[in-house]
């Protein structure tokens, strides 16, 4: 640190480039302004891929409809999977990640502000990307899992460019992912404030450093089997063309060590989430915290070891799928220690249900019931039957819509006072959440029956006669209410936009680092390190009678990193890019990589000496913009 | 300013001495970590389908080890005078560092001029990209490491470029030392494909 | 108390939902009216699986409701801090130790039935043996033992195994008869292997359960079970040349000249389209249109030669009504109606 500060003095007192307006926000490096621009790109997605759905259940209200069939009809399934997985439930945890983090570990950024822009403006390249397909001949049509050869077709006619746009738009988005895994991985390990020592840190920060760690070891994966997808596509190659020596199963082996540590990356948050608000909500410390650290560490760790879960009907054989078999069961251990670690957090609690903790509450037992169905889905035999039907459609929304949406949602109403200096109006929270909890239920609970009673995922229509309408009908009923829901939020965003700045430091008498400083945090976040003197370090304080955090540091000048468009271009390089390998204009192509490496160089060459918050800026400082 | 730094100004190890530096490493460490998933996948592939040679020739016919021989030589070689760079520049020597990196990169484009030989060669035996699934894993897997060793020639260069501006400071250091890091990491793939590929091309099957 | 009389009025919806879906289902198509020992044995994993998850369910339940209706804030205490808990060494190690034991009792049965159910019969010599080839979007099966070919309906005796390989000639498909067996994917590369038996006589649905196109939805075929004595009857009439009426004799002439390049009509002819040697004894034509209903039948064919994307988007057949792009009147589709109607 000292070292660091010396640095910082030795850096030229210039004028700091300061922009207003949208070059403000294409140029930022904040992470908090980063974290609002991830919660709006995500935000969106989670709409669009949210229509969809609502399109898919209006298909398949009635048996043998004929509203969207066929390969329009995959592309919605196609584009609705992968939408929510990589371009909203990502980056909507990455909103959390940016906004909080730093805060919790009483940093004053991220230990690269310039990449975490960059990480945003790649994600948002490749999913403005591939949803642009839909306007330019067709959405990738292949399942989000995209499995070969189906994949790897290639329209004769040459029209329809679906897949490439699945390729290229994933690749762009992954790198920005990655490079995001990295950065909060080293933020979480050199940037803590003094005294934060691993065991002190909040517990969705712990759940942060591990999904890092798993972005960084699962990402590379799915790259390689997107690479290997694209040279088949683009300059046919035989990686999956059994004619000549290729292996389909090989597709499905690197996208799935990809894609079920994925789906930890995405519900280990969400823990972390449910574990602030449960906490913070009952007035309890979280029961059991080490228990819970160590349960999230190994479940990441297992997440490694059970991809095979996926592929029990490829033709393993019965030694491979009996050894992953297990090693999936015992996934539910420490995820079952979770569960009991947040009721017990709530035993003897003195609970508060704000819609914050509504929907934390909602999402235990909601989790529970997906989690079940996961350890049934778990045994080969019985998932010979239940594989690739609606009950694999039903368990993982349980999982993704019951857990990670849900404590989105709780963290949203429990963070956006500090994100904005706004509180959400609890009485439409209200409406929204049971709305939208309801419609949910009824969506994916009669789905498990429909997978029972033989009706495959990904189906565009069904035979009456054979029992699967009423099922089929209750769950678009409850897509709707779903909707509805959403449109409630969205009029409580727009409502407490407009109304003035009205949340405290501390609107809800939370335990940790965020809660000590104003709402929303100035853009140093902290205008004197905190010094940390256990877990739950605000907690602490105010049971020892402290009002504040005792300061690591005197005032003083606060090095701030300068803002650049390098970010936004290098993701407009790759951007251009992609388009030249879809439409196999190489020159293209090639042009845009120009781009990126060109703003790489100039990265390199010219070195950020940052600008200086000076103590006596820090007063009038107090609110911040957002 | 950087100038007016004098060599001993600059601490031990200069490319720790600020946070930005560890930062820079722990991160860069970080990413060779994901790197290793992204060959071990791709050495997976190549494994799977190593064999798949319905038409065309097999690696035992194909692979001549002299040459293949001669590319590791080099390279090995290339991260040996890597560690004499870093070795000088922790000792505060500029010169010696730009120097022995610039040998670095040189032994780096030899390298890959004897790599892309050895591929027109294939090619002209019949062995090509789209030619089998052990044509397509093999291009694919030892590509991606010849274009490793491509941008790192690239970025080495650029660092040298760099370095006769800005001398060695605490913020270059880092970069030194992480592009010496990468370079070990891409010699070391190296040290696999020459294993996996190439020897047990020729004796495995 | 607000949240809890919601939450209570969820209970009779759930009981309705739970009475509407529960063991029903058709006992053609469900997983949950198993036909056959395997889909039998598969009912019995999933109940013994779900009771043990149950059992789970219902102890965090009930914790869940005792806190959120026991610990809520009550008017008064909004400024009461609770009793701090750090956590409890012997509460950890029960809820550890519990699930380990319950997940290996469980594990027992799942390793025994996964190789049970993974085994390969195709050396069985009682069994009748299968080759299954997926395509976008039939299936065809042809017997080796009988040097017999057909496709979309699987005809097998009751209560015999039933030994499958399956491949497939295009992209991934997966062979699915939820009421006789789980499903295994039918790869373009190296064959995986699946058996079954049926109980009774009866006629079965099959879905393919692996996205593979345009109709994937529509892929659907079914499998016939009969008696021993029927199916040799079968195999015979299959292998016995073709003896057509003498009204479908134009039929068959413009059979040959337009449909010949794809479809084959013969005992064990194997072509880019499905073999229709006794097409009109099976159930759905293409596997979706009804095949059987006197009234409807013949439409419902001439609907599929005339316009084949229209019932089936995306699959190879061309049209061939003169309204569709294609080069036969409808005089000329229904001689061909009548000659395919009269292949039985």
């Amino acid at each position: 640190m000292a070292n660091a500060h010396a640095h910082a003095h030795a850096a030229v007192h210039h004028e700091p480039k300061r922009y207003t307006g949208l070059m403000d926000w294409l140029t930022t490096v904040d992470h908090k302004k980063i974290g609002i621009l991830y919660l709006i790109a995500g935000g969106f997605f989670f709409l669009i891929g949210g229509l969809e759905a609502i399109l898919i259940r209006t298909q398949l209200m009635y048996p043998d409809q004929k509203i969207f069939v066929g390969d329009t009809f995959n592309q919605l399934t196609t584009m609705h999977g992968t939408t929510m997985i990589f371009f909203a439930a990502m980056p909507l945890l990455f909103a959390f990640m940016n906004a909080v983090v730093p805060l919790q570990i009483g940093a004053r950024d991220v230990a690269f502000p310039f990449v975490n822009a960059l990480g945003f403006w790649l994600f948002f390249a490749g999913g403005v990307l591939m949803n642009t397909s839909w306007f330019l001949g067709g959405a990738p049509d292949a399942g989000w899992t995209a499995y070969a050869p189906l994949s790897s077709i290639i329209d004769p006619d040459g029209k329809f460019h679906g897949v490439d746009f699945y390729v290229l738009g994933l690749q762009i988005a992954g790198i920005g992912t990655l490079i995001g895994g990295i950065n909060f991985l080293v933020t979480i390990i050199n940037m803590r404030a003094p005294g934060m020592t691993f065991m002190r840190m909040p517990l969705f920060t712990w759940t942060v450093f591990v999904t890092s760690i798993l972005i960084t070891f699962a990402f590379p994966a799915i790259t390689v089997a997107l690479i290997e997808l694209m040279f088949d596509r683009l300059f046919h190659g035989a990686f999956f063309e059994a004619s000549r020596g290729g292996n389909n199963v090989l597709w499905e082996h690197l996208f799935w060590i990809f894609g079920h540590p994925e789906v930890y990356i995405l519900i280990m948050p969400a823990f972390g989430i449910i574990s602030e608000v449960v906490s913070t909500f009952s007035k309890k410390r979280l029961f059991g915290y080490s228990s819970m650290v160590f349960a999230t560490v190994l479940i990441g760790f297992l997440s490694f070891m059970v991809w095979v879960h996926h592929m029990f009907t490829t033709g393993i054989g019965a030694v491979g799928n009996s050894i992953f078999a297990i090693a999936t069961m015992a996934i539910a251990v420490p995820t079952g220690v979770k569960i009991f670690n947040w009721l017990f957090t709530l035993w003897g609690g003195n609970i508060r249900f704000t819609v914050a903790n509504l929907f934390a509450t909602a999402f235990i037992p909601t989790f529970v019931m997906g989690g079940v169905t996961g350890v049934m889905l778990a045994v080969p035999a019985a998932d010979f039957q239940y594989h690739d039907t609606y009950f694999v459609v039903a368990h993982f929304h349980y999982v993704i819509v019951g857990g990670l949406i849900l404590s989105v949602f709780a963290g949203l109403y429990y963070w956006w006072p500090k994100m904005f200096g706004r509180m959400l109006s609890e009485g439409l929270g209200k409406v929204h959440f049971w709305l939208f909890f309801i419609g949910f239920h009824l969506t994916f609970f009669p789905q498990h029956f429909l997978g029972l009673m033989g009706l495959p995922r990904r189906y565009f229509t069904y035979m009456p006669g054979f029992g699967l309408e009423t099922g089929n009908f209750i769950s678009t009923i409850g897509a709707f209410l779903q909707g509805l829901g959403m449109i409630v939020f969205l009029i409580n965003i727009i409502v407490t936009a407009r109304k003035q700045k009205d949340a405290g430091n501390d609107p809800w008498d939370g335990f940790t680092l965020e809660w000590t400083i104003p709402s929303p945090a100035p853009e140093y976040n902290f205008k004197q390190t905190p010094l940390v003197r256990g877990l739950d370090a605000f907690w602490k304080e105010k049971m020892a009678g402290n009002k504040e955090m005792t300061p690591a540091e005197p005032i003083g000048p606060i090095h701030m990193p300068s803002p650049s468009i390098l970010p936004f271009v290098m993701s407009l390089g790759l951007f251009i890019s992609g388009y030249g390998f879809i439409y196999h204009h190489y020159i293209v192509s090639g042009a845009g990589l120009v781009i990126t490496i060109i703003s790489m160089f100039l990265r390199s060459l010219f070195d950020d000496h940052g600008w200086h918050i000076e103590p006596e800026e820090l007063e009038e400082h107090k609110g911040g913009k957002a | 300013m950087a100038q007016t730094h004098g060599v001993a100004a600059l601490p031990a190890e200069p490319e720790k001495a600020t946070l930005e530096g560890k930062n820079k490493l722990l991160a860069f460490w970080t990413f060779l970590g994901a790197e290793c998933v992204l060959f071990g996948c791709l050495f997976a592939t190549f494994m799977a389908l190593r064999n798949q040679v319905p038409d065309g020739p097999t690696a035992q016919e194909l692979f001549d080890l002299k040459t293949v021989g001669w590319s590791t030589f080099l390279l090995l070689t290339s991260s040996l005078t890597s560690v004499f760079a870093i070795m000088n520049m922790h000792k505060g020597k500029h010169g010696a560092t730009q120097l022995w990196l610039a040998v670095t990169v040189l032994l780096g484009l030899g390298f890959l001029i004897l790599e892309i030989d050895e591929f027109t060669h294939y090619v002209h035996e019949g062995h090509k990209f789209t030619s089998s699934a052990f044509g397509t894993s093999f291009y694919t897997l030892v590509g991606c490491h010849g274009a490793h060793v491509t941008f790192g020639i690239i970025w080495i260069t650029t660092l040298i470029l760099q370095g006769f501006k800005k001398g060695l400071t605490v913020v270059t250091a880092p970069k030194y030392y992480v592009a010496a890091l990468y370079w070990h990491f891409v010699d070391l793939v190296w040290v696999f494909i020459f294993t996996v590929v190439y020897l047990m091309g020729k004796v495995g099957h | 108390m607000n949240r809890l009389k919601k939450c209570m009025r969820l209970i009779p919806l759930f009981a309705v939902m739970a009475f509407l879906l529960a063991g029903c289902g058709s006992d053609k198509l469900s997983a949950l009216q198993p036909q056959g020992p395997v889909a039998r044995e598969q009912l019995f994993l999933m109940k013994f699986s779900l009771s043990i998850m149950v059992l789970v369910t219902i102890v965090v339940f009930a914790i869940y409701v005792w806190v959120i209706v026991r610990y809520r804030q009550r008017k008064g205490q909004e400024n009461k801090i609770p009793k701090q808990v750090e956590g409890s060494h012997v509460l950890e190690i029960i809820w550890t130790t519990i699930p380990i034991i319950l997940l290996l009792v469980l594990a027992v049965p799942t390793v025994y039935y996964t190789f049970k159910h993974s085994a390969d019969h195709r050396a069985d010599k009682n069994a009748i043996h299968v080759k299954v080839t997926g395509h976008q979007f039939w299936w065809q099966f042809e017997y080796p033992d009988f040097n017999i070919a057909t496709a979309q309906n699987l005809v097998v005796p009751a209560n015999k195994t039933i030994a499958l390989e399956l491949a497939s000639a295009d992209v991934s498909h997966a062979f699915w008869v939820p009421s006789l067996a789980g499903k295994v994917d039918a790869n373009p590369g190296p064959v995986n292997v699946l058996y079954f038996q049926a109980d009774k006589i009866d006629m079965f649905q099959g879905r393919c359960a692996e996205l593979c196109g345009a109709s994937h939805a529509l892929m659907n075929f079914t499998v016939q079970s009969m008696a021993e004595a029927d199916f040799q009857k079968w195999v015979d009439k299959m292998k016995s040349p073709v003896t057509v009426p003498a009204d479908a004799k134009p039929g068959e002439a413009l059979f040959k000249e337009n449909c010949m390049a794809c479809h084959q009509v013969s005992a064990q002819g194997l072509g880019v389209g499905p073999n229709l040697n006794g097409f009109a004894s099976r159930p759905y034509i293409a596997g979706v249109l009804d095949n059987q209903d006197a009234a409807k039948k013949d439409d419902n064919l001439h609907k599929w030669i005339a316009d084949p994307q229209g019932q089936k988007p995306g699959t190879k057949m061309p049209a061939f009504g003169q309204n569709f792009g294609g080069n036969l009147t409808d005089d000329q589709i229904n001689q061909i109606v009548k000659y395919l109607h009269s292949l039985n």
